[in-house]
């Protein structure tokens, strides 16, 4: 009786998906809960990305710290500025709008052409996988690895290779979130404000003498930039040259002057066409 | 089999995380603090113990005699799904702050591999219905004793240093290992030494 059986299991699955769904309806009417307006547009204003930069579990967890704890509104590090102003409007306060956008970026431009190497990698194409291995194949170890494993764990894919096949970071697709930093092994991925200009793109703290063996785009600290540019911030320490961002002056004739073209602009204006 | 030699066989001998390797995904997932463990082993002793109430209902009293037994994996899915949706309203209702703690693990109970693991070997075995109920309750006392021992030991991984590559769910995975290592010691014969 094939046809009789099909019959039952149609009829039973019917009714006990009917019994269940309806009891679901009627549960769902019984124990509704009911939520606070003010906090569901609060969530709507936040990116809902549940990055956690906040300290938060999620976005609407920090929405109902605003809420309820009166947490500060200039938490959100993908939102930036404009979420922190439409959540100001929400909570009808005003808020002291000093933030600037912090994105990511590689400060290293050594690759094939212009690093010395140990050995060549053949593993697992990860660089925490690689830094086990004599911390990475460079002779150079602050540099990057390149084998992308901040590209991987971008969630915006703000992070990619050029054109010269080295990592390099879209700060205009970077949320801010730092998942980048935290899985770089050799700590080569450092914060920028948004708006800087020029960046030292070295991160080697070795001696003069001992970067020119193994790397023709490091930073010697000569401190030919501190000189030249004395207003623009520039900062020489453990034979590495950095930039406080806080000063305001220019940094142009550093960059020009700069022995191994290290200083380099933080936004690139032209894609070159790769020869 | 008595009710204690069930009890003893699913905390114990047939560990379901530990030994069967069923619902990983919570295991690893809300173990990172003791305290959404303690709250996610709460509700799945829960769902599992009415899960395989209600299925061994459903299978015994509308499956067999209709001799449609084939359609036991869809009719469990079923019910289970909804039998957690309607857990996971009542703990919205009811207790705000361990809704949140389990997040997204609880909808995920609805397609836990455990919960109709349970379902599925408590059919299988035959148990009555008593038998039933007590074979889920200990299953989910079985997945929160893994829980909570794997828990308190994350609690302290995080102090320690580890090598970078293992951090996070990496050294989860390998002490849940070694756990399971542990737990293999439990088998058949130390049932039939305790209870003959």
């Amino acid at each position: 009786m094939p046809l009789l059986k099909i019959l039952y299991s149609f009829i039973s699955v019917t009714s006990i998906g009917g019994v269940l769904g309806l009891g679901l309806a009627i549960a769902s009417k019984l124990l509704q809960v009911k939520r606070d307006e003010k906090l569901m547009s609060l969530e709507e204003t936040l990116p809902g990305l549940n990055c956690g930069a906040c300290g938060y579990a999620g976005c609407s967890q920090y929405a109902e710290a605003i809420v309820k704890e009166n947490e500060e509104l200039t938490l959100c590090g993908p939102g930036g500025q404009d979420t922190a102003s439409e959540l100001a409007d929400l909570m009808g306060v005003k808020i002291e709008i000093s933030i600037e956008k912090k994105v990511t970026q590689v400060h290293c431009r050594g690759g094939q052409a212009t690093s010395e190497y140990l050995y060549s990698y053949r593993g697992v194409m990860d660089c925490n996988a690689m830094y086990l291995l004599f911390e990475g194949d460079k002779v150079c170890k602050y540099g990057c690895l390149g084998l992308g494993s901040c590209i991987k764990v971008c969630p915006t894919d703000a992070i990619d290779y050029d054109e010269e096949g080295l990592v390099w970071v879209d700060r205009d697709k970077c949320i801010s979130c730092g998942k980048c930093i935290d899985v770089c092994p050799t700590g080569v991925m450092k914060w920028v404000p948004y708006s800087a200009d020029y960046i030292v793109a070295c991160n080697s703290r070795d001696k003069a003498s001992v970067v020119k063996k193994y790397c023709s785009v490091g930073c010697t600290g000569c401190k030919r930039c501190e000189k030249k540019s004395p207003e623009g911030g520039f900062v020489v320490e453990d034979y590495l040259a950095t930039i406080d961002y806080k000063a305001k002056g220019e940094r142009e004739n550093a960059a020009d002057d700069c022995p191994s073209k290290c200083i380099i602009p933080a936004v690139k204006t032209a894609t070159k066409v790769s020869t | 089999m008595t009710y204690v030699g069930i009890i003893i066989t699913f905390v114990f001998i047939e560990n379901f995380i530990l030994t069967k390797f069923l619902g990983l995904c919570p295991f690893i997932g809300v173990s990172r603090n003791v305290e959404s463990a303690v709250g996610m082993g709460f509700a799945v002793i829960f769902v599992m113990s009415l899960a395989s109430l209600i299925t061994w209902a459903i299978y015994n009293l509308i499956l067999i005699p209709l001799n449609i037994t084939f359609l036991q994996t869809i009719t469990f899915i079923l019910v289970i799904a909804s039998l957690v949706q309607f857990v996971e309203m009542t703990i919205q209702k009811i207790s705000p702050p361990l809704y949140r703690a389990l997040g997204i693990y609880l909808p995920l109970i609805t397609t836990n591999c455990a919960i109709l693991g349970i379902a599925l070997i408590a059919v299988q075995y035959e148990y009555d219905a008593m038998g039933s109920f007590i074979a889920g309750f200990s299953a989910g006392v079985g997945f929160f004793l893994a829980l909570l021992l794997m828990s308190t030991i994350r609690e302290r991984l995080d102090l320690e240093w580890v090598p970078k590559p293992f951090r996070g769910v990496s050294i989860a995975f390998i002490s849940g290992g070694l756990m399971a290592l542990a737990f293999m010691a439990f088998d058949k014969a130390l049932l039939r030494n305790l209870i003959g």
